[in-house]
């Protein structure tokens, strides 16, 4: 039996969580217990008084700041705790912070918002509604002293916490006027005048992370650590070929096995034993016979994808996104062309906690406990799978061990643990958890693409053309295919795209096309941390320094020539180039690479500088990232985020996931190689805000990491890297 | 019934032999803080010592395990994460997710047991733990930061990063 049977889930600073419904007005408040232990809404005098929906502060004057977007490593709790503390004017020091449930949000008309995180959108996209609300709290606060002082709001004054009225020497704090302020009428949001950032004082500034420390003693419980009472486990396995069938197991087989293991079915294509604990049923799924009909894609191999993408490097099926001048003549009339094709294999996501999910299902209840990006997504798969009504559910949001696009919209790991959860007594609590095996062969892939890359140049060096043909596998036909509209799916050119805003491409040649080709292979695919930029920007920036080099030209100087209708892109490349000493002589065996790419609404570019012995070993020695992010909230997050995208890039030049007899190859570590503390270079990030918008700061920086290392290379070598994995006797070390 | 000495205390664990002791850690004696990763003992996030050297718990089996071995785990590693790893992590604000970080902090402190003071390149040589994240120029410094070695430190983070 399993040695623990009672809840680790008391967590002080979460378990005081206590929500005030709308209707409570002042007075009694009603109050829902995070973890769902216990369950159901208690009422509590003296609870702590909510100002609104994302500000309550204790009487001790602890700020409890409400944060309804997931934390998955990427530093959005403390960002978005930054912007709300901005304008609520309080003391940093007194900041905490609580989760918000998609339940406890959907119990109030949505008020706290979209909880969805991907997209680089966490701080971008609740920014104006989150800073209002600090405002906001900040105006009733003052309000409420200024009410009990029969003084005008007017001469009141606030400094981290504490309020003043100064022609009577007086002074309370934020705590003790909470409870009157929680029971005024909110001013009118959109009226609100937001501090200008330039003058910002929390947010803008480097600040410590708020959620570092249970992460140092082995406390913070993530999901997999999750124990509820009369818990069950269950370990599963999906068909490892895409598309197979699970045909039958034998249960006769485990019966006797330790843990009193049960085999099911899950659904059609998984099968899963549930036991006392993980070990146990894990132990006996693998000691299940189970045939599985592995159908026509067991035939499929890497050469056959390979085959199948390349096809549309040339093919008629494309359609062409950006067509500005008549490329074909201007290639035609060139005094040199240019031309070669780059290829990017499927990537998995490996995030290190597996994906795992705790269910609980009654007649009446449906609970999820889980690290997702999307909660709503969680809950409406809890909803549909269970067949209870949203209303009957609630997902207990836990911080993610890692996501990067995997936990996000395709909740499969829910679907999958409500499935065990229906066949169980009503009641049971079953915490699903896969093996790192089953990650890495049943992933949502970074899309396998290839492309065709020509330019024209005139007689001087000029960039006259470029022609752009991507070929691969479309997220959204996978995922989204409503999203594809007419048959043209842009999303898979993000990056090379004309409109300003996004993922704009910024270089202006006076022949420009785009094209997209989509070639879809049995292999389930997803957004992958930056998603389409990483290998158009792959594409794009490793092609401009071979069309550099046949010009003549220095790669910095070549690009400044065809990015001058695009100043951002520019100012950010030539910070990168400044700060990365562009042109500046080097120690002997050390080589510059350069790349610059917008994605996330964001502008970004590179410098990498590496070394390449005899033997191939390619290291990586230091890298200088720029980043224009419009406003800069966090710049220790912005710092951190930054290392992490070179983590997260370079990671695809030492391996992939290829396809063999329809599965994927490469099913754990030893296989899977991926950056280990001696591969990481020193990273040097430039923050560079031009206070006019505000861009993502998770994703964008990734896009040039590859292709300043690549380029960086190529300096070193003569040799292009047109594609990744690194092969042909080059290796990262 | 197998005896197993875990942070100083006895524990009587219900488990069979073959099982990887980081699964009796989390299963039977209820430490979750030793994270499974990856299970065959690649990536690190299972670390805990035992009398005093570094393991990967994940391809240990509790027989291997004698009840007079000290396991020492994240939990364990100090009163109040007072060690001078766990206060280099604290001070550097080391994790991002978090979820690696209990088998690195292990790694780091039996590292710095046996070199008190060591270079880069004993550091690249002796962390071989995975972190998705990219904390890694973190880590360096902080365990730079635990040994004493401020300039070693500060040499990494410098330029971290500058507003422009």
């Amino acid at each position: 039996m399993n040695d623990m049977t009672t809840t680790n889930l008391q967590n002080p600073a979460r378990r005081d969580f206590i929500v005030k419904t709308a209707a409570a007005g002042g007075g009694l408040a009603l109050g829902f217990n995070l973890h769902g232990l216990g369950g159901d809404a208690l009422a509590q005098a003296g609870a702590t008084p909510e100002i609104n929906a994302w500000v309550a502060i204790k009487p001790d004057d602890t700020v409890v700041i409400r944060i309804a977007r997931s934390e998955m490593g990427q530093g959005t709790l403390t960002g978005l705790a930054q912007l709300v503390a901005e304008e609520l004017d309080c003391d940093w020091n007194k900041v905490t912070t609580e989760h918000i449930n998609p339940g406890q949000s959907l119990a109030r008309k949505r008020i706290w918002g979209d909880m969805s995180t991907g997209g680089s959108r966490g701080i971008r996209t609740s920014q104006d509604y989150v800073r209002r609300a600090g405002a906001a709290a900040r105006m009733m606060l003052l309000q409420a002293a200024a009410d009990d002082w029969k003084v005008p709001v007017g001469e009141v004054t606030v400094d981290k916490g504490v309020i003043s009225h100064a022609a009577s020497s007086r002074t309370t704090t934020y705590g003790k006027v909470a409870e009157a302020a929680a029971k005024l009428k909110a001013p009118e949001l959109k009226t609100i005048k937001l501090r200008d950032p330039r003058q910002w004082k929390i947010a803008g500034k480097p600040v410590k992370r708020l959620d570092t420390n249970d992460k140092l003693d082995g406390s913070k419980i993530y999901a997999v650590d999750v124990k509820l009472p009369g818990m069950l486990h269950a370990a599963i396995k999906d068909c490892p070929v895409f598309g197979g069938k699970l045909v039958s197991f034998d249960q006769s087989k485990i019966a006797n096995m330790p843990g009193k293991p049960q085999a099911l079915r899950v659904n059609e294509t998984t099968v899963a034993v549930v036991a006392d604990t993980w070990w146990r049923a894990k132990k006996a799924l693998d000691a299940l016979p189970t045939v599985w009909d592995e159908g026509e894609n067991a035939k499929v191999s890497q050469a056959s994808i390979l085959k199948h993408v390349s096809s549309g490097l040339d093919s008629t099926d494309a359609f062409a996104d950006i067509n500005d001048g008549d490329v074909t003549a201007a290639l035609a009339g060139a005094a040199k062309k240019v031309q070669a094709t780059y290829a990017v294999p499927f990537i998995p996501h490996v995030c290190m906690e597996p994906m795992n999910a705790t269910v609980r299902l009654t007649a009446d209840k449906a609970e999820c406990w889980v690290a997702t990006q999307n909660a709503e997504a969680s809950m409406a798969t809890l909803s549909q799978t269970s067949g209870l009504p949203l209303t009957a559910c609630e997902v207990y949001k836990m911080d993610l061990g890692g996501g990067f696009g995997r936990r996000g919209g395709n909740q499969d790991f829910v679907r999958q643990a409500v499935q065990i959860a229906k066949q169980l007594p009503p009641g049971t609590p079953v915490k699903m958890l896969w093996t790192r095996e089953e990650d890495l062969g049943h992933d949502f892939y970074r899309p396998i693409q290839q492309a065709k890359m020509t330019a024209g140049l005139d007689a001087s060096g000029n960039l006259v053309a470029l022609d752009i043909r991507v070929a691969g596998q479309s997220i959204n036909a996978f995922a989204n295919p409503a999203a594809i509209k007419d048959g043209k799916d842009v999303r898979q050119l993000q990056g090379l795209w004309k409109a300003a805003g996004d993922a704009q491409f910024g270089y202006s040649p006076p022949n420009l096309r785009t094209e997209y080709a989509m070639r879809n292979t049995h292999v389930p695919v997803g957004p992958w941390r930056g998603v389409n930029t990483n290998h158009n920007g792959y594409f794009t920036e490793c092609f401009m320094d071979e069309v550099a080099k046949a010009a003549g030209k220095d790669p910095l100087e070549f690009r400044r020539s065809v990015l001058q209708k695009h100043p951002k892109h520019l100012a950010v490349l030539n910070a990168a180039a400044d700060k990365g000493n562009w042109g500046k002589p080097l120690p002997a065996g050390r080589h510059r690479g350069i790349a610059q790419f917008m994605g996330y609404g964001s502008y970004s570019a590179a410098v990498a500088e590496v070394s390449v012995s005899a033997k191939g070993d390619v290291k990586i020695l230091r890298m200088v990232l720029a980043t224009n992010c419009g406003h800069a909230v966090s710049l220790e997050q912005i710092a951190t985020q930054v290392q992490g995208g070179v983590a997260m890039g370079i990671s695809t030049l030492m391996s992939e996931s290829s396809v063999e007899k329809g599965r994927i190859r490469e099913t754990n570590f030893h296989l899977l190689h991926l950056p280990k503390i001696v591969h990481m270079p020193k990273v040097e990030t430039v923050i560079a805000p031009t206070f006019d918008f505000w861009g993502g700061v998770g994703e964008p920086t990734i896009c040039v990491v590859v292709p300043a290392v690549l380029n960086a290379v190529f300096a070193a070598t003569g040799k292009p890297v047109r594609s990744v994995p690194l092969t042909g006797g080059l290796r990262l070390v | 019934m197998a005896k197993l000495n875990v942070n100083g205390k006895e524990h009587d664990v219900q488990a069979e032999a073959d099982t990887p002791l980081l699964w009796v850690l989390r299963e039977h004696v209820g430490l979750t803080g030793t994270k499974f990763g990856c299970g065959i003992a690649q990536c690190g996030a299972c670390s805990v010592h035992i009398n005093g050297n570094l393991v990967r718990s994940c391809s240990m089996p509790l027989a291997a395990v004698k009840p007079t071995d000290k396991v020492v785990t994240i939990e364990g590693l100090s009163p109040n994460a007072s060690s001078a790893v766990q206060k280099a992590w604290q001070e550097i604000d080391v994790p991002q997710c978090g979820y690696c970080q209990s088998g690195q902090i292990m790694a780091a402190t039996s590292l710095l047991a046996k070199t008190p003071k060591p270079t880069n390149a004993q550091i690249d040589a002796a962390m071989t733990n995975i972190c998705r994240c990219g904390t890694y120029m973190r880590i360096r410094a902080a365990i730079h930061t635990a040994a004493g070695n401020r300039e070693a430190a500060a040499e990494i983070l410098a330029n971290e990063h500058t507003v422009v």
